[in-house]
């Protein structure tokens, strides 16, 4: 049974002009124990369709349609007081500049115990032994539970917002940018840290980022998206090794790598297109150097390459397994 | 230290310290007599040839970005000796800086901030002109800056006159930006994180202007960046710092393929290839960059080196030409 | 900004400017109501002159002294029989006026020591800032009369001092604007292309303070006006002049109250009110409009 299953999810802007389409029929699935990179740029919808899950959305969002199903429970349709009983329990989120959304004035431990017995029955001291152990699961001395955000270095502050993630030992972590603005060894040790906590406690996370390389390091699945749609997903060497899509293509040309010749890619023209009204046809179209009459009139389904590699382009109908 | 074989140096960097003191409390500086002192530069030393891409590579705290500042001055040097063309940058009087100042720009990483909302795309770039008192007719104006917006590779400039920067791109803005480095035609740029703020899909191609100006033009640029990925793919030489200091300058190939410092060694581990890697068991360095207002004993390096030997914690290692065109700051290199 | 260009590019321009403004003000109701208030008044101002006249009501050789409204005379007579609806129409133009050139000479000086206060910081800063203190802690009434006393009740002399107690609150907001905006990157860049100060502050840091003082100078008129109002009504005012706030003074040293007059003690008071309301919520209105703007980030 798989963990998290979403099917044709959409998600709407209501604008005064009009909708502004977000993320339109995203399809994706977690296993327990296994990590998903959701991979595009910026207003590619990444967030939008991660927020979606538990509709903390703001309030001109509407999700359109689709199912959204953890551990076969369908919650697409799901009343504020189930969602509230979902979010940080099932489902948390490390959101984006996660390390300045601590509130300044209050000491750490007290934001964790907070957040702890908001969810979960215990009492102040329970809390405070449970937000010591936190700590030092994620490697930070327990004895600085007491002090405040400003005491912190940046990749501290960003493993103490795990930690509150995993307070309540959520099924699903979503990350989101988990570690923009973080230099590169810090970056590493973080990731190295969320990896282990998720094969060690068999959480399926979710890592939405516009680098390619944090996916290389810490996903066994991803999903490129782009304008609001998910372009291609598969297993993530398949994806590294063989993009299908041209989008994945030029993304992955654009990776530089030192394992082989110096390369400078060429940049992709033009940018992502306006979502309040989105080109006909497939959305990469414009910009694709491969695309033909029909990319711009008819919008490409899922194809299946291979086992659990899918892309969604018109010059890959030929590829077709039956 | 620094070499001099390469006799058609542009810019010749020795000793350089940016040194801010820092007011401590009342009652502390009551008792004590000393302000603490950041040492964000805290002496080093390379050179630029001409038409050369050397990059300053670190992390934060690193003091690369500081260092790209004072070369040109925007940040007053506390020490040593900026030689461009030969000349002390540090002794300048105001007229002389500001005729260096046509010959070395600088291009920020912040493509929203570094252009002023309220100026339009031509006075944007005119203003270099304006201020230095280059062109005398309006005609001549708009064809320099005409030359220099089509130099930084954007279409249609004369479209462009009239727009604003919140009307562009993010990376239409950083090609504004090098454009109104390029109208004085400088020889040298310092790039201060020019793409880290740009989407994946679009640094490569203001990287590849860079490097295209430095062919048609012979630009030198002094390309400051974290990403040892991108520092490789662009630079002819790499220099990694750490807390003020240069810890290994060479070759980019080199320095990336077969690193000499053990910092470089760690941070060259962790630069991700286009592969299923998982960083499960994979070593990593402990702890974080320290504040420079707290740089350790002996050397710098030491608290976090995983080939730290006791002579490292007191004896700060000379920065030497290892091997030929290699240098570095280690004991056992 | 116009030196950079050819003329016709800088009129697209300021089209351009105009039109993006405009399409924004006008979704504020406050900010259309003010302004058609303003521009009414304004225009009463500007055409006083040619509406009316101020006539004496006489009627068989006697002077209709304190009359009530009537037809002819719309808003009655004061004590000497004058037509009050005249003097109101009339009296708009140095209300105005006053209100004009003080906020001018205020905003001059505010915004001149704000800026090379904020931007050259340090010793200037220290100086200037003191200096400044002086003017906002010294309350306003009390100096203003003192220095209205001094120099004597004419028009200039009152717009000078209002002008000089007004500017330091402004000096005060420009400055913390102006230290903010020093640090952002493109002051750097201005500094790398070889500008020099008094070019940074012109052409750099004023642009962008712009905004905030076209919100703040609005403020000030409107307090502006009603200080010339209060000065007058004090008697600090030239008697020569006909002004909303010389009419307020008059009718209360004239006993219009015991008498009842309301036509003579309501229709300056209320103009004064007016004005001032609608310059209010012009300012309310620029603050929405003029904010957004600055902090919009395109993608």
């Amino acid at each position: 049974m798989k963990l998290l299953e979403v099917q044709n999810m959409t998600t709407y802007y209501k604008l005064k002009e009009g909708y502004v389409r977000a993320c339109e029929n995203i399809s994706l699935h977690l296993e327990q124990g296994e990590a998903l990179g959701l991979v595009g740029e910026s207003a590619s919808g990444k967030t939008t369709a991660a927020l979606s899950l538990i509709k903390l959305l703001p309030e001109n969002a509407q999700v359109m349609g689709g199912s959204i199903r953890i551990n076969n429970r369908d919650i697409a349709g799901a009343s504020e007081e189930e969602l509230r009983s979902i979010r940080w329990k099932e489902i948390a989120i490390i959101f984006q500049g996660a390390m300045n959304a601590l509130n300044p004035v209050r000491r750490i431990g007290a934001q964790i115990v907070e957040a702890l017995r908001i969810h979960e029955k215990m009492t102040e001291k329970e809390a405070c032994y449970r937000a010591a152990e936190l700590f030092e699961k994620v490697e930070i001395d327990p004895a600085r539970v007491r002090e405040y955000p400003h005491e912190f270095s940046g990749g501290m502050r960003q493993r103490a917002m795990i930690a509150m993630a995993i307070a309540c030992s959520p099924k699903i972590v979503i990350g989101d940018e988990p570690t923009t603005a973080l230099d590169v060894m810090v970056q590493a040790q973080v990731l190295q840290l969320l990896e282990q906590l998720r094969r060690e406690r068999q959480m399926g996370m979710i890592l939405i980022t516009h680098d390619l390389s944090v996916v290389g390091e810490t996903c066994d699945r991803v999903a490129v998206m782009y304008a609001g749609r998910i372009v291609e997903s598969g297993l993530t060497e398949t994806v590294f090794e063989k993009p299908a899509h041209p989008y994945t293509q030029a993304l992955i040309a654009a990776f530089p790598n030192i394992e082989g010749e110096r390369y400078l890619a060429s940049s992709i023209p033009g940018n992502p297109p306006n979502l309040l009204y989105p080109p006909a046809g497939c959305r990469f179209h414009e910009r694709c150097g491969q695309a033909y009459a029909r990319c711009s009139e008819e919008e490409p389904l899922a194809v299946e390459l291979s086992n659990r590699h899918n892309a969604s382009c018109h010059l890959l109908q030929g590829r077709v397994r039956i | 230290m620094n070499h001099n074989s390469n006799n058609h140096s542009l810019l010749s960097v020795s000793g350089l310290e940016v040194h801010f003191a820092v007011r401590t409390g009342f009652l502390t500086s009551l008792i004590s007599k000393n302000d603490s002192l950041v040492r964000a530069v805290d002496g080093l030393g390379f050179s630029l040839g001409r038409g050369e891409i050397l990059c300053l590579a670190g992390e934060s705290g690193s003091g690369k970005t500081t260092t790209g500042k004072a070369i040109l001055r925007l940040i007053e040097p506390t020490g040593g000796e900026v030689l461009f063309k030969d000349e002390d940058v540090c002794r300048f009087n105001r007229s002389k800086l500001r005729k260096f100042r046509q010959e070395a720009q600088i291009i920020f990483q912040d493509p929203y901030e570094s252009l002023n909302p309220r100026q339009t795309v031509f006075a944007t770039v005119a203003e270099p002109l304006e201020v230095n008192r280059i062109c005398h007719s309006i005609k001549e104006k708009e064809e320099r800056v005409e030359e220099a917006l089509c130099d930084a590779g954007l279409s249609n400039p004369r479209e462009l006159f009239i727009r604003y920067p919140h009307e562009l791109s993010g990376g239409q803005r950083q090609r504004l930006a090098i454009a109104s480095a390029l109208v004085l035609k400088p020889k040298f740029i310092v790039a201060d994180e020019p793409v880290s703020m740009l989407d994946l899909s679009i640094r490569a191609g203001i990287l590849k202007l860079m490097v295209d100006l430095r062919d048609n033009k012979g630009i030198s640029y002094l390309f400051i960046t974290h990403d040892l990925s991108l520092a490789w793919l662009v630079s002819d030489r790499i220099a990694i710092m750490y807390l003020g200091k240069i810890v290994e300058l060479g070759d980019a190939d080199a320095v990336i393929k077969s690193p000499m410092h053990p910092y470089t060694k760690a941070l060259v581990s962790v630069i991700p290839v286009p592969k299923r890697i998982s960083l499960i068991g994979k070593t990593l360095l402990k702890g974080e960059t320290p504040d420079p207002i707290n740089i350790p004993a002996g050397c710098r390096f030491h608290p976090r080196c995983p080939e730290v030997q006791p002579r490292c914690r007191v004896e700060e290692p000379f920065y030497r030409e290892a091997e030929p065109g290699r240098f570095g700051a280690c004991h056992f290199i | 900004m116009s030196y950079l260009f050819a003329k016709k590019d800088s009129l697209i321009l300021w089209k351009k400017n105009l039109v993006s403004f405009w399409s924004i003000y006008r979704q504020n109701t406050m900010g259309l109501i003010g302004l058609f208030i303003l521009i009414f008044f304004a225009l009463m101002a500007i055409f006083a002159p040619y509406l009316v006249t101020i006539t004496t009501m006489v009627v068989d050789g006697v002077t209709q002294v304190l009359h009530p409204p009537v037809k002819g005379f719309w808003l009655g007579t004061d004590d000497l029989g004058k037509d009050i609806f005249a003097g109101v129409i009339i009296g708009s133009r140095v209300s105005l006026l006053v209100g004009v050139a003080a906020t001018a000479i205020s905003m001059g000086i505010g915004t001149v020591i704000g800026i090379v206060s904020g931007f050259y910081g340090k010793t200037v800063d220290a100086f200037l800032m003191r200096f400044t203190d002086v003017f906002l802690v010294i309350p306003w009434l009390p100096l203003m009369l003192v220095m209205a006393a001094l120099l004597g009740p004419s028009l200039g002399n009152i717009i000078l001092v209002i002008g000089i107690t007004s500017w330091a609150g402004t000096a005060r907001i420009i400055r913390s604007q102006t230290l903010s905006i020093k640090e952002r990157p493109y002051v750097e860049r201005a500094r790398a292309i070889g500008s020099g100060d008094t070019h940074i502050m012109y052409y750099h840091i004023l642009p962008n303070v712009f905004p905030l003082i076209f919100a703040n100078t609005v403020l000030v008129a409107a307090i502006a006006i009603l200080s010339e109002t209060t000065l007058s009504f004090l008697g600090m005012g030239d008697p020569t002049q006909v002004t909303w706030g010389m009419m307020l003074h008059f009718a209360f040293s004239m006993g219009a109250v015991s008498f009842g007059a309301w036509w003579w003690l309501l229709p300056p008071g209320i103009c004064v009110v007016l004005v001032v309301l609608s310059f209010t919520f012009i300012g309310y209105a620029l603050d929405e409009v003029l904010n957004p703007k600055l902090r919009r980030r395109d993608q």
